[in-house]
C-alpha cells in the first residue's frame, strides 16, 4: 500500500512492523512526533521518559530482558544520554536494540550544531542513515537484524530534512516480533572493570565484523554513471546531490559507519574524480582519507548549516564541477521577519514581563540599559526563552536544558554584583533542573529560582512527563508531585502563584529577591494553545485610552499599534483565560468586547 | 505538466500545513511521485511558514532549487513578497491580499511594506500574480479557517488533478462536520483565477 508519511511517521512504522516491544523517548525536535506515532499502538509500550538517559536506560533494560527495544532522541539528547550509550557498547545487548537520534543540521530548532556520527565512531555503534521515508521505513528492520547479528545497539541516524518530510512509502511489511529469552550472565551485563576489559577486545572484533558485511550489505549500492565524477554520499545531501549531478557515478551509504574500505576503493579507481557531498562534519572524508584514498568535500561544501540543493549547486559550480548557475532574483530587501513569539494568553508572559520591569529591561517609550539591571537571570530550554526578545528581554544565559540552576549557582559563587534568577520549564526541571535545585540547597543558595509549571512540555508539542501523571499511551498513571519534590530536597521557601495574576507575582517575587535565603516560586498556568474553550477577546476602549504604551510592553502579539492606536486582534487574542493586558492598563482602557 | 514545483507561503496557524498535506494526497491518488517539506522554526503561533511541493514521476530532493518554483501560493501579502524570488520567470504567483502584521510592526519598530511595495518584488520574479481575498472571502463563508482549502481551490487550476480526487483527499481529511463549508471555499477559490485578479 502506498502512503505519503512524514520520515518520523515512516520510522515509527518501521519499528512497529520490526516488532518492537518497548519504546522510551524524551521529545525533542526534530525526532518528538516517532514516539506519538508509536504510542497510537497499544499492542505495545511506550514511555516518556523524564530524560534521555532514563530513556536509554530503559532500551537498555528491554533489550537485556529479552524484546526488541527502541529508544528516541535528539542529537543533544544523545548528550545526556551518553553514559549509558557508551556502556552499552561493551555490554551489547539480548534483543535488538535501536536508537534513533535526530540531527539538526541548520539548527532549525536546537541550541547547537553536531553530528552523530561522532558519537558512534566514538562508542563503536554502527550507523544507518536514510534518505527519504522509504528508507526510514525500511532502514529500521535491518538495524535490528544488525543490532541481533552483531550484538550492539544500532543507531538510525535522521535529520531534521527527513524526519519532517513527507513521501510516498510502499508499505509493504507486517508486525513480527523477535522475542528472547532473558538469560543471567553477569560477566556481559555486570560492568566491573575485569568483566569489562574481557569485553574490549570484542568492541573492535565486532567493528571488524561490521566493516566486512559492510562491503556487501545492500543499503550500500553503487549506481555507475559518467566515469569523471564519482560522489559517496548519504542520507538527505545525497537527494541533493543526484539533483545537482544527474550524470555522475554514485556510492550511496546506507550505512555511515563502519566503511566499506573495498567498496569505496573499488569505486574510487573507477572515477576520476571523487568527491564527498556529506552535511555537518566531514566524517566520511576523514575515514575515507585515512583509508589513504584522495577525494574533495568540505574543501567545496560547508561544513556549516543545512544543505539544500542550491548550496551544493552554488559550491559545486564555483568550484567548477558544474556550469556556473545564473540566479536572476534576489530576496527582497528589508521585509520585517516574523522571529517565534509567545503566544496571545501564553502564562509565561506574566512572570517575564514582572522581572522585565524589576530587572528594568523595558519602559514604556524609553530605551533601556541592560547594564542598569540589577538582575541576572539565568534561563533554560523550552518556549519560555522567547522571553529573551524584546520587548521582555528577560533572559541573560541559556546554555542547554537544565543548565539554569547550576549556572546561577556559578553567577552567586562568582560573587557577582546582582540578585541572581533561575528561571526553568516543568518539563525541564524534571528533565535536568532538580539535580541543580539539589546542588542549590547543598550550596545554601540564596537565589530565586522561578519554574514556570505550564503543565505540559509546550515547546515540542505539548509532550506529557512525571508532574502531568499521564503516560505516552494516554493512561492515567502516578504523578509526581512538584511542590512535594521541592520541600523534600529542603526548599523552605516556597510559593506556588497563578500565572495571570499580575500583582501576587509582582509581590512573591520582589519578596524572594529580598530574602536571604534560596526563595522557589512555581508560576503556575495551562498553555493558552491546549485550551480550545474560549471567551470573547478584550477590546481596548479607545477614549480611555492615553497610549501609554504599557501594554506593548508585554510582547503579545494580539496588541498592536495603529498609527498611534492601540488595538487587539480580536481572532488572535485568548480571552478571559488569561486578562494579563487588562492588569498592566493604568486606565482601566482594555475590557471585555 | 508532468512536473510542478509549488511553494506555500504562510503564517503559523494559517492552515498551510494541512493544505500541503491534502496536496500530496492528490499527487499520489493521481500516480505521482511527491516529496514535501514544511519549514516551521520553533514557533507555536506567528512564524512563517512555509512549504516545498514536488510533484514529478520520480522526485529526489524535497527541497526546490531557487529560480525552480511554478507556482507560488502565498496565504499572506508580504510572506508572498519574501518568497518570490524562488519563482520560475515564467511562474504563477496566488497571493491572498491579507495583511498580517508581525510584532515589530506593531510595536512600530519596522513598518509593513506598502502594496505598491510588495507587488513591485513579486513583479521582479513574474508577471503572472493573482491577488484575491481569500480571507475575507471565508469570513464571508462563515468560517475563516476555510482559508486553506480556497486557497487549495485555486491552485487546483494549475494542477493535472481532477476534482473529484481533490474532493475526496478532502473528505478524508476533514472532519465530516466542516466538510461542506470547505467544499464551498475550494469552489470559491477556483474562480479566483480569472483575468480581473491579474496585477
Ligand atoms: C537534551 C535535550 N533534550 C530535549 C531538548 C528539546 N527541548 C527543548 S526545551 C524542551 C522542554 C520544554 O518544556 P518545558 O520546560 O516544560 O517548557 P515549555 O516549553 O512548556 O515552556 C525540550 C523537550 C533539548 N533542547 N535538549
Amino acid at each position: 500500500m502506498l502512503e505519503l508519511l512524514a520520515g518520523n511517521e515512516a520510522l515509527a512504522l518501521g519499528a512497529y512492523h520490526a516488532g518492537v516491544m518497548v519504546a522510551s523517548a524524551y521529545p525533542g525536535t526534530p525526532s518528538t512526533e516517532i514516539l506519538e506515532v508509536l504510542s497510537e499502538h497499544k499492542d505495545i509500550r511506550t514511555d516518556w521518559a523524564s530524560d534521555e538517559r532514563v530513556a536509554m536506560e530503559v532500551g537498555l533494560g528491554a533489550s537485556y530482558a529479552g524484546v526488541r527495544s527502541l529508544v528516541v532522541m535528539k542529537h543533544v539528547g544523545l548528550n545526556v544520554a551518553s553514559d549509558p550509550f557508551m556502556s552499552s557498547s561493551i555490554t551489547g545487548i539480548n534483543a535488538g536494540l535501536v536508537m534513533i537520534v535526530a540531527d539538526d543540521p541548520g539548527m532549525h530548532s536546537s541550541q547547537s550544531e553536531q553530528d552523530t556520527r561522532n558519537y558512534a565512531r566514538f562508542a563503536k555503534i554502527p550507523v544507518l542513515e536514510p534518505s527519504d521515508s522509504q528508507e526510514a521505513y525500511d532502514f529500521i528492520e535491518y538495524a535490528f537484524d544488525l543490532s541481533e547479528t552483531f550484538d550492539t545497539p544500532v543507531i538510525v541516524r535522521t535529520t531534521t530534512r527527513i524526519s519532517h518530510s513527507k513521501s510516498v512509502v510502499n508499505v509493504n511489511k507486517v508486525r513480527t516480533e523477535h522475542n528472547r529469552d532473558f538469560t543471567y550472565n553477569v560477566s556481559k551485563y555486570v560492568l566491573l572493570p575485569g568483566y569489562a576489559r574481557a569485553r574490549r577486545p570484542d568492541q573492535y572484533a565486532r567493528v571488524a565484523g561490521l566493516e566486512e558485511h559492510a562491503e556487501t550489505f545492500e543499503l550500500n549500492q553503487i549506481t555507475l554513471g559518467s566515469k569523471d565524477v564519482g560522489i559517496i554520499s548519504s542520507g538527505v545531501a545525497y537527494q541533493y546531490a543526484k539533483e545537482v549531478f544527474p550524470d555522475a557515478s554514485f556510492l550511496k551509504l546506507g550505512m555511515v559507519y563502519p566503511l566499506p574500505k573495498k567498496l569505496i576503493s573499488d569505486f574510487a579507481d573507477g572515477v576520476d574524480k571523487l568527491i564527498v557531498v556529506e552535511e555537518l562534519d566531514p566524517f566520511l572524508e576523514e575515514n575515507i582519507r585515512l583509508m589513504g584514498i584522495e577525494l574533495q568535500g568540505k574543501d567545496i561544501f560547508p561544513t556549516i548549516g543545512e544543505y539544500s540543493p542550491d548550496v551544493i549547486a552554488q559550491n559545486a559550480a564555483k568550484a567548477g564541477l558544474i556550469d556556473n548557475i545564473v540566479v536572476s532574483n534576489k530576496p527582497a530587501e528589508g521585509l520585517p521577519k516574523r522571529p517565534p513569539l509567545l503566544c496571545p494568553g501564553c502564562p509565561h508572559t506574566g512572570l517575564f514581563s514582572i522581572l522585565s520591569s524589576i530587572g528594568k529591561r523595558s519602559a514604556p517609550k524609553k530605551t533601556t540599559d541592560i547594564n542598569n539591571s540589577g538582575l541576572v537571570i539565568c534561563g533554560d530550554i523550552g518556549c519560555y526563552t522567547l522571553g529573551t526578545y524584546p520587548p521582555l528581554s528577560a533572559m541573560d544565559i541559556n546554555v542547554c536544558m537544565g543548565a539554569s540552576i547550576g549556572t546561577a549557582l556559578g553567577m552567586e559563587r562568582a560573587n557577582v554584583d546582582k540578585k541572581v534568577v533561575a528561571v526553568i520549564g516543568d518539563s525541564t526541571f524534571f528533565h535536568s533542573g532538580i539535580s541543580g535545585l539539589l546542588s542549590a540547597v547543598y550550596f545554601d543558595s540564596k537565589m530565586t529560582l522561578v519554574i514556570l509549571d505550564n503543565l505540559t512540555t509546550a515547546m515540542t508539542g505539548h509532550q506529557d512527563h512525571p508532574g502531568t501523571g499521564v503516560s505516552a499511551q494516554g493512561d492515567q498513571t502516578r504523578k509526581v508531585g512538584l511542590e512535594q519534590l521541592i520541600r523534600g530536597s529542603g526548599v523552605n521557601d516556597l510559593e506556588v502563584v497563578d500565572a495571570f495574576d499580575i500583582k501576587t507575582i509582582k509581590s512573591t517575587v520582589k519578596k524572594a529577591l529580598d530574602a536571604d535565603h534560596l526563595s522557589v516560586i512555581i508560576v503556575r498556568g495551562d498553555c493558552a494553545v491546549r485550551i480550545k474553550a474560549r471567551s470573547g477577546p478584550r477590546a481596548v476602549e479607545t477614549e480611555k485610552c492615553n497610549d501609554c504604551g504599557m501594554c506593548l510592553l508585554l510582547g503579545c502579539s494580539a496588541i498592536q499599534k495603529d498609527g498611534d492606536k492601540v488595538r487587539i486582534d480580536a481572532t488572535l487574542c485568548a480571552g478571559d483565560i488569561c486578562t494579563i493586558c487588562e492588569q498592566v492598563c493604568p486606565r482601566g482602557a482594555i475590557e471585555l468586547k | 505538466m508532468d512536473k510542478v514545483n509549488l511553494l506555500i507561503a504562510g503564517v503559523g496557524g494559517q492552515g498551510v500545513i494541512l493544505a500541503s498535506d491534502i496536496v500530496g494526497e492528490v499527487a499520489i491518488a493521481a500516480g505521482y511521485d511527491f516529496k514535501k517539506t514544511d519549514t516551521l522554526g520553533m514557533a507555536q503561533r506567528g512564524g512563517s511558514v512555509i512549504s516545498h511541493l514536488k510533484i514529478a514521476p520520480k522526485v529526489n530532493s524535497p527541497l526546490i532549487a531557487q529560480g525552480d518554483v511554478d507556482i507560488l501560493l502565498a496565504f499572506e501579502k508580504m510572506e508572498a513578497a519574501r518568497w518570490a524570488y524562488y519563482l520560475k520567470p515564467d511562474g504563477v504567483a496566488i497571493v491572498n491580499n491579507h495583511v498580517l502584521p508581525p510584532l515589530s510592526v506593531n510595536l512600530g519598530v519596522e513598518t509593513y511594506p506598502s502594496d505598491d511595495t510588495v507587488i513591485a518584488d513579486i513583479k521582479r520574479a513574474t508577471d503572472k500574480i493573482y491577488l484575491i481575498s481569500g480571507t475575507s472571502m471565508a469570513a464571508d463563508l462563515g468560517n475563516v479557517k476555510t482559508l486553506n482549502m480556497l486557497m487549495l481551490g485555486a491552485i487546483s487550476h494549475f494542477l493535472p488533478i481532477t476534482d473529484q480526487v481533490w474532493k475526496e483527499s478532502m473528505a478524508q481529511r476533514l472532519p465530516a462536520a466542516i466538510l461542506e463549508i470547505n467544499d464551498r471555499a475550494f469552489e470559491v477559490g477556483k474562480k479566483e483565477i480569472r483575468n480581473d485578479n491579474l496585477r
